[in-house]
């Protein structure tokens, strides 16, 4: 009918929103990044839990941890293994990963995952 | 107990499995899952989309069939409600973009009750306006919110509605119910409240149940699952982010692979995913596309203003009056019968 033209036009556009994703990536490719491990975390081996786990649970631990902290003023943490941690970001955690921009940042900017954890931590490596 | 909806949940649970399954560790069809049907259900959905909707381009518009809301332009001195009535292109645009933003027609909607006994009454029923719209608006939020997972960098918009949609902050941390992180969206739990609503509305008020098909039940089911296994992925049982957006970037840079370390739940998730886009052309959902084309709305109600010709009006082989009487008029003035023309005026 008379519409057809408009119809038409209105699809073009339609399809052209739905497909946003194939043609903003166009000719880009987007691997994973790559995590460096600082000397100390290597030569660590294990983070104070099995990386399978810290991988998918690290931002539970972490504010598990702030809750014992702050709220009970409890500062051990034993893990599975039974060995002792500080529970500290600053201490603990960012002693082994001094690299944050290399660690933390690179999967969350994948992500697109902002923690508010260096809303408070700025000792954090590049903070001052 | 309903077939219509038994059918519908049994139908979406036995999908779910088939993906979980499949994926599982020795089942190996990951490359299935993750990679050949998600690109089936893709060119489905933009191939069926477009051909439903040049369909109805092909269909016949025979005549202004505008709902009236209110006083059509008229006399000078009567007030005509201008959106209501339209009788303007821009007035069109603005009624529809009302009804497409905020579904007027849906807060019309009323009730009958007969009040004491005898008397009928219409009363505003605005609970299936308000469900339509939080669904709607929560499953708009999560879908482009779960872009960032398919664009690199992440644009500024999606940010922008990650940090809106996140705003309520709600950690639950006791020594036996730990939720909350990563940061809650609002969305996917209006979505799922929301879906629940509408689902539960179609099971409780007889009017609805009776006119209740499987086909309105599926799609529910279908978003209930997909909500209910990604707030699951997000809040419960983690996954891997990182390996989940290699997969999906892989998809849309046409570059796939499947990395290690996705979980089933994630490939069961984007299975479902993929059969809603699949069956999206061919089932009611695609009042997405015909809400735009409903001729009750987007047309000008102005038939006291323009004629409005039949567009496939032929031209008509006609014989008139006159012709005919030119074709017998000695034989009819001999029968005595009345002519316009005389004989002699004709000479």
């Amino acid at each position: 009918m008379k519409d057809k033209k408009k119809i038409l036009a209105g699809l073009v556009v339609f399809i052209a929103v739905i497909t946003f994703p194939f043609w903003f990536n166009m000719g880009k490719a987007a691997p994973a990044p790559e995590l460096e491990l600082t000397a100390e975390a290597k030569a660590a081996k294990s983070c104070v839990m099995p990386t399978e786990y810290m991988k998918v649970e690290h931002m539970q631990l972490l504010d598990v941890w702030r809750h014992n902290v702050v709220r009970r003023g409890e500062r051990m943490f034993v893990n599975t293994d039974g060995k002792l941690f500080n529970m500290s970001l600053s201490n603990t955690c960012l002693d082994c990963h001094s690299n944050k921009e290399k660690f933390c940042d690179r999967c969350h900017d994948y992500a697109s995952v902002r923690p508010y954890c260096w809303d408070c931590h700025i000792d954090s490596p590049k903070g001052e | 107990m309903n077939k219509n909806y038994m059918v519908s949940l049994i139908a979406v649970i036995v999908l779910f499995l088939i993906a979980y399954v499949g994926t599982q560790q020795g089942a190996g069809l990951q490359v299935l899952f993750g990679i050949i049907v998600p690109y089936l259900a893709i060119i489905l959905f933009v191939v069926g989309f477009a051909r439903r909707v040049m369909g109805w381009s092909r269909s016949a518009v025979p005549f202004r069939i505008t709902t009236t809301c209110g006083q059509q332009s008229s006399l000078p001195w009567f007030k005509q409600a201008k959106i209501d009535n339209p009788s303007s292109t821009l007035a069109v645009i603005i009624r529809m973009f009302l009804e497409i933003v905020c579904f007027r027609s849906l807060f019309r909607n009323t009730r009958m009750r007969l009040s004491g006994g005898t008397r009928m009454t219409h009363q505003m029923e605005l609970f299936l306006w308000i469900g339509a719209l939080a669904f709607h608006y929560a499953f708009f939020a999560v879908v482009v919110r779960h872009l960032r997972f398919f664009t690199e960098p992440v644009p500024i918009f999606v940010t922008l509605l990650e940090q809106v949609d996140g705003f309520m902050r709600i950690e639950v941390l006791y020594d036996i119910v730990q939720a909350g992180l990563p940061g809650v969206y609002m969305s996917g739990l209006v979505l799922l409240a929301a879906v629940l609503y509408l689902f539960l509305r179609r099971v409780f008020i007889p009017q609805v149940r009776y006119i209740s098909l499987a086909a309105d039940f599926f799609p529910l089911f279908l978003i209930v699952g997909i909500a209910l296994s990604g707030i699951f992925m997000r809040y419960f049982a983690k996954v891997d982010i990182v390996a989940i957006k290699e997969l999906t970037m892989g998809l849309v840079t046409f570059r796939p692979s499947v990395p290690e370390g996705v979980s089933a739940v994630f490939f069961a998730h984007m299975f479902l995913v993929s059969i809603l886009l699949a069956y999206f052309p061919f089932s009611k959902l695609m009042h997405l596309g015909g809400v735009f084309l409903s001729p009750t709305r987007n047309m000008t109600g102005n038939t006291r203003q323009v004629r409005h010709v039949n567009p496939w009006n032929y031209p008509v082989k006609v014989h008139t009056y006159d012709e005919y009487e030119d074709d017998f008029r000695e034989k009819m003035v001999e029968a005595g019968l009345p002519v316009v023309k005389m004989p002699e005026e004709q000479a």
